[in-house]
């Protein structure tokens, strides 16, 4: 059964925490953590609640293979209506703290209603309590995590907390759990925050046993972990350069949004690409990457563990941040680089390490502050206000930003507003490049078609980790499309989006999906869980949850005139590279996607849809 | 022939997959708090070091038990831990100078590495080879080989 069948629910109004069981006939139709714990969600909260309000729930959800041997099998997911998007907001980490719940015995934990103070919640096993955080209020993840480990005396246990970026309202604050990995995206950390929940401290040593069939389980377990070890992306490009092997690709491609968007190729990208990070600096002869780390059972390991130079502007007389700590992936090196025109590796660096330890996300703020740079190009915003010259290229504006909205002080307060509402405010709504309030990733859909419909129609705003068409129409995985054309995109996305769905929903790392289909994940869920995981239903399993979620956004108040784009993508053609003149042509595709899923032509799915998807209407 | 256990820090990631093969070849679940090897995790430096009984000839543990509970596999050279036997006294994980023998509170005995029987499962579960099975004799042939690739090179280039 590989579910603990157990739920925690804690309620802050009464100060309890009562377990209660799961539901399994959920569980049967939705999988787990996202799937399932979205349910879970749209059948306690309304649509309408407003984010930050007490009526919002905050749910932390593992799925069936956390905890188990299948490789990758450790991560959770935090469900919410998002602070920065007012959509369904899910957002996936790894590190250890999700196995670590599931071995303590609990699938999630479901937070409602507000609490009165400042509190901490400690799970040890059976055990669950609500403990006064008056003494790590104000503290940022790294502190919060050393003081709870020390009054615990509990060195193994796992803390996923928010820093104070989460505490001050930055709407994109995230989640951080063993201090480097983040449930990242929408501003799940500052719901967390908006419940004056600090952290959660976990110590599960009752391990995960039930799994169905664990011979057949080992086995598959095994299949699969060849199939990555095997693979050139999961087996070479990923353990050695990261996802940051993708820098020097994608501005090649001429889809590296740079500028704001302004360009779709960055001069700088190999100054800030994997293999500088593996480069000696002149300055000390070392290189930034220290190694890669693998999250809790992963045999891909594509993470980066990172030391900045200690002589950099950055860091100097700051020994705090002279040790080694979680390095640059590709989507921050991209949003804290080129999308504000800066090439200092160090100063990235730095900028990330501060989003990891007062927890807030890099992509969001790296975007946010590429528009305050092009605002100040523009001198709508002047130096005055902003406390310091910010022109693209600046790494110093950069990093000053950063240590502002980590302190949520200064203009530091408005760029953790994110770009859409900082533009709205300036009076340039156009510069914000997002999606219902959501930064872009690292990807501009200029020169990857697919990624523009992938964009306008995510259910948790501006995204690459719910359709990762970048496989298909860059790395050929698993068949190579043209990404300068738009026939079969619909269909392809869809395809991609429901197929994420189901690893999202596992407990699995999406990243596995570079060399696994469903095909391989299939034998491992049907091995551990009772129920039908075979191929075809995970499909539709795919296809409900993503169902689901649309059904919530629209309750919510969203419509089809949100699936779209920012006017500079549809109408400023590319400047260089080989998508020069072209823009992205939604509007070719959004029709046509709208049918493919079995949706009304104003984006709502149709009676019949919701029938056999078994969707209540 | 008799194989150790050989570890090489410098390829561990940290993923526990050895951890949960030794608490599931053990216990039957996936549990790192269960398992008899430890990798820890130096973030300051990002060095993360796989640990676990190296098997001494002359075992304090076994040396130090007051009931004999520990006794050697003859076929695998492995110090094992005889539940039946043990009295849950703990002197060995006092004599131990490295740590690796453990009082386990749920069963009231101590437990260590026992090799598996002669085919461990950490060392299978590695995915990177950091922790392997080989030659007792000859642990430091890979570095061996290593360095000695290096003298070579230089050699041929100091030549050239």
């Amino acid at each position: 059964m590989s579910w603990a069948r157990n739920v925690l629910r804690v309620n802050f109004a009464k100060g309890t925490c009562a377990p209660e069981p799961l539901n399994m006939k959920w569980a049967g139709e939705f999988l787990g953590q996202r799937g399932l714990a979205t349910k879970y969600f749209i059948e306690e909260v309304s649509p309408k609640v407003d984010p930050l309000a007490p009526e919002n729930k905050l749910i932390f959800a593992t799925g069936p293979l956390t905890g188990t041997m299948a490789s990758t099998g450790g991560r959770y997911s935090v469900i919410t209506k998002g602070a920065l998007t007012g959509a369904i907001a899910c957002s996936n980490s790894g590190g250890y703290w999700g196995a670590e719940l599931k071995m303590a015995g609990w699938d999630m934990v479901i937070f409602e209603g507000k609490s009165p103070k400042p509190v901490y919640l400690k799970i040890e096993n059976d055990k669950a309590e609500l403990i006064d955080a008056s003494d790590i209020w104000g503290k940022t993840v790294w502190q919060t995590e050393e003081i709870l480990k020390k009054k615990h005396q509990d060195p193994q246990a796992r803390v996923s907390s928010i820093g104070r970026a989460g505490e001050t309202g930055c709407l994109y604050a995230g989640v951080i759990n063993d201090l480097h990995r983040a449930a990242g995206r929408s501003g799940v950390g500052t719901v967390m925050g908006s419940k004056n929940l600090k952290a959660i401290i976990v110590r599960g040593t009752k391990g995960v046993g039930n799994i169905r069939d664990m011979k057949g389980f080992m086995s598959a377990v095994a299949a699969g972990k060849k199939v990555l070890a095997d693979n050139a992306v999961t087996g070479q490009g990923l353990p050695k350069f990261g996802t940051q092997v993708l820098m020097n690709v994608i501005n090649e491609i001429g889809a590296l949004p740079t500028r704001n968007h302004r360009d779709i190729q960055f001069e700088g990208a190999h100054d800030i690409s994997g293999e500088a990070m593996h480069e000696k600096r002149r300055t000390d002869g070392k290189a930034n990457l220290v190694t890669n780390q693998a999250c809790f059972g992963c045999t891909i390991a594509c993470g980066r563990i990172s030391k900045i130079d200690e002589t950099h502007f950055t860091v100097i007389n700051k020994p705090q941040y002279w040790g080694a700590s979680g390095g640059l992936e590709y989507e921050a090196a991209w949003a804290l680089g080129a999308a504000n025109g800066v090439n200092d590796l160090e100063a990235l660096t730095y900028a990330n390490f501060i989003c990891n330890e007062d927890g807030f996300d890099p992509i969001s703020f790296g975007a946010t502050v590429g528009a305050v740079m092009e605002l100040y190009e523009m001198g709508v915003l002047k130096k005055e206000q902003l406390g310091i010259e910010a022109p693209f290229g600046s790494a110093k504006a950069l990093t000053y930003f950063a240590e502002m909205t980590a302190k949520g002080e200064g203009f530091g307060k408005e760029i953790g507003l994110g770009s859409k509402r900082l533009c709205e405010k300036y009076g340039h709504p156009d510069l914000s490049m997002t999606v219902k309030g959501q930064e872009f990733p690292a990807y501009d859909s200029r020169g990857i078609q697919g990624m523009g419909l992938t964009y306008a129609t995510s259910n948790r705003g501006a995204c690459h980790l719910r359709s990762y068409t970048v496989a298909s129409e860059v790395l050929g995985i698993p068949i190579k499309t043209d990404p300068l054309e738009t026939e079969g995109k619909p269909a392809l996305v869809k395809a991609f989006q429901d197929a994420t769905a189901v690893f999202d929903s596992a407990g699995i790392c999406l990243f596995t999906s570079f060399a696994w289909t469903l095909a391989d994940v299939a034998p491992q869920l049907q091995a551990a869980c009772e129920g039908d995981w075979s191929l075809d239903n995970l499909a539709v399993v795919g296809e409900r949850i993503w169902n689901l979620e649309r059904q919530f956004n629209l309750s919510a108040g969203l419509t089809a005139a949100d699936d779209k784009l920012p006017k500079r993508l549809l109408s400023e053609p590319a400047k260089t590279g080989p998508a020069k003149g072209k823009v992205n042509e939604l509007g070719k595709m959004l029709p046509e996607y709208y049918q493919v899923r079995g949706w009304s032509p104003d984006g709502r799915p149709t009676a019949e849809t919701l029938k056999r998807l078994g969707l209540p209407a | 022939m008799m194989n150790s256990l050989h570890i090489d820090p410098s390829k561990c990631t940290g993923c526990l997959q050895c951890e949960m093969a030794c608490s599931y070849e053990n216990y039957g679940v996936f549990a790192p708090a269960k398992s008899r090897i430890k990798i820890f995790d130096f973030h300051e430096t990002g060095r993360k070091v796989p640990y676990t009984c190296t098997q001494c000839d002359e075992a304090w543990c076994m040396h130090a038990c007051p009931v004999n509970a520990i006794t050697v596999d003859r076929a695998t050279g492995a110090k094992v831990v005889n539940e039946a036997t043990c009295v849950g006294c703990k002197v060995c994980t006092i004599a131990c100078p490295f740590g690796t023998v453990n009082y386990v509170q749920d069963t009231g005995k101590v437990q260590k590495c026992d090799l598996c029987g002669g085919k461990p499962a950490c060392a299978e579960a590695c995915p990177t080879s950091a922790i392997t099975y080989i030659n007792a004799d000859w642990t430091g042939l890979d570095r061996m080989r290593m360095w000695a690739g290096k003298l070579d090179s230089q050699s041929l280039a100091g030549n050239a």
